[in-house]
């Protein structure tokens, strides 16, 4: 049985997409089956409550405290939960390590996977084809558009979240930092290095 | 044979733009507005997350190609609210009130956060044992719906029919080529199978790189030197 979904709403609603949502919406708050309040609510979640500052003091943590790191690896979901980053896109997360043999790369190849409760909506270049189609394929090439060169002899392992299993790369830190309190710490962790397209920048 | 949505390792693709990265979590008002009716609407529990997948990967090709991230979620929405007979599509532009029979599932402002915060685990227990173990080798099997022609699959294109070694079992998931299709959850055993770089491109840039992929029990068969 051939499985196409005929475009049956597309030539009743305006091809502008700012339009298209509103009518949308519209229709669904005239019948009673969305409350705009309810939308204000998701959209400041996602604006202002839940991103990247959310893994960054994980990560911190993890630097910091050997034992944290230790149960973050193992059990990862029970320590992410005490934390309070647990939720929609994030009910599977694995941390997976950076080390100075292997560099750790996420993507969704299949639509725009990322983990929501840790880093929050994912950035444009993350859902785009240019890093979809190619980072599975020329890691490092993609990586140097990023500004990003690792050693010859480290090897890139790149994550493809294909199921609902959501991954966070724990990046290295660089000796240089060595000494920084966990505050300090939280600040010098970018979104895109727990995504493995950024790496932690030298001490200042 | 996949769909449009199956890209990766595709050719042709230019350069990734990571200033795309710095600008705001919403770009436009609109963006919001989409994602936050997108997410209100699964409320309604006329579908699951598999479900609206498939939705945005059958939108045609070329609209695939063309529309902007949440332009392909609202098309897709407006197909499945239609597809799924929560609004007629003539309804779309009526501006009358109505009360829906589904209304009583209307999510409430109050309850957002709890329901976000609550997610919606796919990990199911499953009397049958793993098939297989942490260090075996294994092949996919074709990137295609066995149940369905045309239809969900979470089997990437460029990583069927090749040869990987398991590195971790998940335990039982959720199988989205069933859940997609109204064919229940059917929950498998999962695993996140690591493929050389050299299995799966002809010219890899590095032969000690892996690409990990998360693949259910039935996509694989075993496979021995």
């Amino acid at each position: 049985m051939p499985h196409d979904i005929e475009n049956h709403s597309h030539s009743l609603l305006p091809s502008e997409p700012e339009l298209k949502v509103k009518a949308i919406e519209s229709a669904l708050v005239n019948q009673g089956l969305i409350d705009p309040a309810a939308l204000d609510e998701i959209i400041d979640t996602y604006q202002n409550k839940i991103g990247p500052k959310n893994g960054a003091s994980i990560i911190a943590k993890a630097w910091i405290d050997q034992d944290f790191k230790d149960e973050l690896m193992s059990n990862t979901m029970a320590v992410l939960e005490k934390y309070g980053f647990y939720g929609r896109q994030g009910e599977h997360i694995r941390v997976v390590e950076n080390t100075p043999e292997v560099h750790n790369i996420v993507v969704c190849t299949l639509c725009s996977c990322y983990p929501w409760p840790l880093l929050g909506i994912p950035p444009t270049w993350y859902k785009s084809d240019e890093y979809r189609s190619r980072v599975v394929r020329e890691p490092r090439k993609c990586l140097s558009e990023f500004g990003v060169k690792l050693p010859e002899n480290t090897n890139i392992r790149v994550w493809d979240s294909t199921a609902e299993i959501r991954y966070l790369v724990l990046p290295m830190l660089p000796d240089a930092f060595k000494g920084f309190s966990e505050q300090e710490l939280v600040g010098i962790v970018s979104r895109d290095a727990m995504i493995g397209t950024g790496l932690i920048g030298p001490a200042k | 044979m996949t769909r449009v949505h199956d890209m990766g390792g595709r050719y042709g693709d230019g350069k990734i733009n990571p200033d795309l990265g710095k600008e705001d979590v919403f770009k436009a008002k609109w963006h919001a507005r989409a994602l936050a009716v997108t997410l209100a609407s699964g409320s309604l529990k006329k579908w699951n997350l598999d479900m609206s997948r498939h939705a945005r990967e059958c939108l045609p090709p070329k609209e695939y190609a063309t529309f902007s991230y949440y332009e392909k979620w609202i098309s897709a929405l407006a197909n499945l609210l239609v597809e799924k007979g929560v609004i007629n599509s003539d309804k779309f532009l009526d501006p009358s009130v109505n009360d829906h029979p589904l209304s009583n599932r209307k999510l409430k402002a109050a309850d957002v956060s709890e329901v976000l915060g609550k997610g919606a685990p796919t990990s199911r227990k499953i009397e049958r044992a793993p098939r297989f173990i942490v260090g075996q080798n294994v092949k996919t099997k074709r990137a295609e719906n066995s149940f369905i022609s045309g239809g969900h699959t979470r089997l990437p294109r460029y990583a069927e029919k090749s040869e990987g070694i398991i590195e971790i079992c998940h335990g039982a998931h959720v199988f989205p080529d069933t859940h997609a299709h109204n064919l229940g959850e059917q929950p498998e055993h999962l695993y996140t199978v690591s493929f050389l770089s050299s299995e799966l491109w002809q010219n890899p840039e590095n032969p000690g790189d892996t690409v990990c992929v998360d693949i259910w029990e039935s996509y694989l068969e075993p496979f021995d030197d």
